[in-house]
């Protein structure tokens, strides 16, 4: 029957050539495509600088590096993986080619303020990478102040002015976004027969609209005051440099849930497909995501325990943040229920979202110790802390955009890749993951502070494991790109539902129309309905 | 098709409540009201964004959703003043500000 | 189904503006959806604002003396002046909208004209303003100067000079203040670096209102606009609309912190 299959004559990729059909283009799924090229890139150069981190690491002198050049490390790291990979990764790729073929749309509903966006976030890189090559930066990605306003000689503003360009790209994907899933739905397509991977995305484009705006005033406020001479956070003229703090993490905390979110619909996706199951307690799930949205913007202080903010404020932030497990559990249990007496597959996708369910469980328990007053004392800015977002950022969300990436992939190009190579790279990733970071849970409890070159010699093994662990990681990250190129021209034509998947998108032609659908469609059922997926599916073929 | 045409006289009624209302805010400012002289000037100053978000940017006869949209705008408004203030407010009870300690 | 039906029907029967995008079905459909997306982004800049406001607040709560004093130095008539073209400026962009949405094209184009005069005012009133604040070396910097030197005996009411005597405080019925002159000198600073950034940043927001509304104006003079679609009209008159309002906000914050001593 595979041979039969063909990719379709007519499909958004050769609906125009040349340079300026992609560059002028308003097709959400070309802009999606410029967008995984550019995040790629971003996530490469940020993977360099890692690389540089994790050598430095492995042994306790500081011999790699030079204690400046170190920090001009880290902070490249997190700056490019921040703001310029995770924050864009799932909503700017995945969520532009998919939310209107899901919603039964033809186009998101202002297509050219999203190539808009695009052109936005590339002026902010080029910024950003421009000033890191010329000098760097050595603030770390959180740009504290007094340091970043009076201390530091280095690219400060240039940096921070590449991070506030690039905020207003994301403003503008999470606008675009809002207003298609309001006002693009096709007749039938109720709220709740929104895919959950649609619901994620509202939340997160709420906290990219409400967020965003105040790192953006937190950034214009540093820039008067490093720039101009003005006063505002300086302690010698009787600023506070906690308001700072409590500025920038109003957005950088929301921020992790902007990069969490769309995983945590990814998965709801990939869990339901490949246990052939309704997704158990649809609503709750949906509205978990709005709850972790909100909540996201109340518990911002607990990054501030131990820098100066009353006890009483402590204890409030502290008590609020145990309040993000609720919502994160329920999706936990009911991805777990949904599961029970399934027809579970183990393709690639399935096998991420296995992996994201365990490790994002021990990223978010361990979140739990870190908002614990007492606890938080210990482990501040060790690597206890370091390890607990990577297992949130790295273990969450970039499992989840290559699970979305591998589940989506016979969607957007048409061909499907190499099961074999890309369950083996699946399975690196997860072994070179808890290899890196797991380590590092054990060497900040012991009291190994974040940010150092070198450290004592009795913590040399568990950096060396840390070390290693980061070289099978960086294998598993890059097999993909290998076997998705090769895919491009020689992998098998997928045709238009592979997986027996049951969204909208999956009901239209691989790759699809520039306008997604033939006709435009009408939704008749329920979400996540699989028997009515296999009757439609002899219709396609 | 077109939106809602309100009439000249409506314009013209709100230009001249923002114009006494301003008056008002000078007038209370010069007003000894204690602690209160702070809430008076918001009051006013709220009441007169209300007239403007109302009637000049016609959220009056817009959705609900463009209503909600506006109150969402507000809710995390306060949120962000409120958790300062939590912060803020209670820094009181323990010695600050540093300069003047 | 019958939804379907509907919707199939409305999009048969609207004969196609040319206006209409595409992938929108009708003209209310994408005049909706814009309106709502401007509302989204005004959203943005109440947060956006939010930010000043919060650090705003914060050091008014620690510094109030320092903020009574300085705010006492601005120009209570420019400022209501101000208060005063910009709310004007509001009532002739509502009317621009309005001749608009009746297809009244060189009405609009009036309107629009005379908005963006009112906007030239307001910044150039603000020039001025700023002007004396760098003359008395209120700007915040290495220059920053609070209580000038200079200044008394060029017979300028200098509150900042009499309050750093309690004498003559008192004698001209001035409350005690909680700062000396040196706490004064520093704190001040923040008021006005907090002023500078807001009035920069709203002025800022003028410049680009102005920006946009040259090219409505062009747009109506062309005759783009009729009563189906007039939505950038509309749109620019939010972003009017909303800077407004951010004007009506500082206005009490900034200029009239405390006049009744």
């Amino acid at each position: 029957m595979l041979d039969k299959l063909k990719i379709p004559e007519r499909h958004y990729l050769n609906n125009g050539h040349g340079l300026a059909s992609w560059l002028l283009t308003k097709d959400h799924k070309r802009i999606a495509i410029m967008y995984l090229i550019s995040i790629s890139v971003m996530f490469f150069l940020g993977g360099l600088f890692a690389v540089g981190i994790r050598l430095e690491l492995a042994t306790p002198a500081g011999d790699f590096v030079s204690a400046d050049a170190y920090n001009k490390f880290f902070t490249a790291h997190g700056v490019i993986m921040v703001f310029f990979f995770l924050i864009p990764s799932i909503p700017a790729v995945l969520g532009n080619f998919l939310i209107p073929p899901m919603i039964g749309a033809k186009d998101l509903a202002f297509p050219r303020i999203n190539l808009l966006s695009l052109y936005i976030y590339w002026i902010g890189g080029i910024f950003t990478l421009y000033a890191m090559l010329s000098g760097g930066v050595d603030t770390g990605w959180t740009f504290y102040t007094p340091y970043s306003a009076t201390g530091s000689n280095s690219n400060v503003v240039p940096v921070a002015l590449g991070v506030f360009i690039a905020g207003f790209s994301s403003i503008l994907t999470g606008l675009n976004f809002i207003v298609t899933i309001h006002r693009m739905r096709a007749p039938g397509m109720t709220w709740f027969r929104l895919p959950l991977f649609v619901w994620a995305h509202y939340a997160t484009s709420l906290v990219q609209v409400l967020g965003t705006p105040v790192i953006a005033i937190t950034i214009v406020m540093l820039g008067v005051e490093r720039g101009l001479g003005f006063g505002i956070f300086d302690p010698a003229r009787g600023g506070d440099p906690v308001l700072f703090q409590h500025l920038f993490w109003f957005y950088s905390h929301p921020a992790v849930y902007i990069m969490i979110l769309p995983a945590l619909g990814v998965q709801s996706e990939l869990i339901s497909t490949f246990s052939r199951k309704t997704i158990f307690g649809y609503s709750f799930v949906a509205f978990s995501s709005l709850a972790i949205a909100v909540f996201g913007f109340i518990v911002w202080a607990h990054h501030m325990f131990v820098a100066g903010i009353s006890t009483y404020a402590a204890m409030v932030f502290s008590f609020l943040s145990f309040s993000v497990a609720i919502p994160s559990a329920v999706k936990v249990f009911n991805w777990t229920a949904t599961l029970y007496k399934g027809a579970i597959s183990f393709e690639t996708p399935m096998l991420y979202a296995y992996g994201f369910m365990g490790l994002f469980a021990i990223g978010g328990l361990t979140g739990l110790f870190l908002a614990t007053l007492g606890m938080d004392i210990h482990l501040h800015d060790t690597y206890f802390v370091v390890a607990h977002f990577h297992y949130i950022m790295v273990g969450g969300a970039i499992m989840g955009y290559m699970g979305g990436l591998h589940f989506w992939w016979p969607k957007i190009t048409g061909r499907m890749y190499s099961e074999f190579f890309s369950r083996i790279a699946a399975i690196l990733v997860f072994v070179g993951f808890n290899l890196t970071f797991l380590p590092q849970f054990v060497v900040g409890y012991l009291g190994m502070p974040r940010r150092y070159h070198s450290y004592p010699d009795e913590m040399q093994v568990l950096n060396v494991m840390s070390s290693a662990g980061a070289s099978v990681l960086g294998l598993g990250y890059f097999l993909p790109v290998l076997y998705l190129l090769w895919s491009l021209k020689n992998g098998e034509v997928a045709g238009a539902n592979p997986w027996g998947a049951s969204g909208l998108e999956w009901q239209t032609q691989s790759p699809p129309l520039t306008e997604n659908f033939i006709e435009a469609p009408v939704v008749d059922h329920e979400p996540y309905e699989y028997e009515h997926v296999v009757a439609k599916e002899k219709h396609l073929v | 098709m077109s939106g809602h045409v309100s009439p000249i006289s409506l314009y013209l009624t709100i230009f001249m409540a923002l114009m006494v209302l301003t008056g008002v805010t000078v007038f209370a400012a010069f007003v000894d009201l204690g602690q209160f002289n702070f809430l008076v000037a918001m009051i006013i100053a709220g009441f007169k964004a209300s007239l403007v978000i109302w009637y000049f940017m016609h959220v009056k006869y817009q959705s609900k959703l463009t209503k909600l949209t506006v109150a969402t705008g507000l809710f995390f408004l306060v949120i962000l003043l409120g958790l300062f203030l939590v912060d803020y407010g209670s820094k009181a009870l323990t010695g600050m500000p540093p300069l003047l300690n | 189904m019958s939804n379907a039906v509907a919707h199939a029907d409305e999009h048969a029967h609207a004969a196609h503006h040319p206006a209409l995008q595409h992938h929108f079905d009708t003209m209310a459909q994408q005049k909706e959806a814009a309106v709502v997306g401007m509302w989204v982004f005004l959203l943005t800049e109440i947060l956006f604002f939010g930010g000043l406001f919060a650090a705003y607040m914060v050091y008014r709560i620690w510094y109030f003396d320092a903020f009574a004093e300085a705010s006492r130095s601005l120009s209570l008539f420019w400022g209501g002046l101000n208060t005063a073209v910009l709310i004007g400026s509001s009532l002739t962009m509502a009317m621009a909208v309005r001749c608009a949405q009746t297809n009244k094209r060189t009405a609009t184009v009036n309107w629009l004209v005379l908005t963006m005069v009112l906007g030239t005012v307001f910044l150039g009133v603000k020039v001025i303003e700023y002007a004396d604040k760098f003359e008395h070396h209120h700007v915040p910097g290495y220059n920053f100067q609070w209580a000038a030197h200079e200044a008394p005996a060029a017979g300028e009411h200098a509150p900042a000079a009499l309050a750093a005597s309690e004498g003559a405080a008192a004698a001209e019925g001035h409350r005690e203040l909680s700062l000396n002159a040196d706490q004064l000198q520093l704190t001040t600073q923040i008021y006005f670096s907090l002023y500078f950034t807001m009035t920069g940043l709203h002025a800022l927001h003028m410049i680009i209102g102005i920006g946009i509304m040259l090219v409505i104006t062009w747009m109506a003079y062309k005759g783009r606009f009729d009563e189906e679609y007039y939505t950038p009209v509309e749109m620019a008159g939010l972003y009017w609309h909303f800077v407004d309002i951010v004007w009506i906000f500082l206005f009490p914050l900034l200029y009239l912190v405390e006049r009744h001593v």
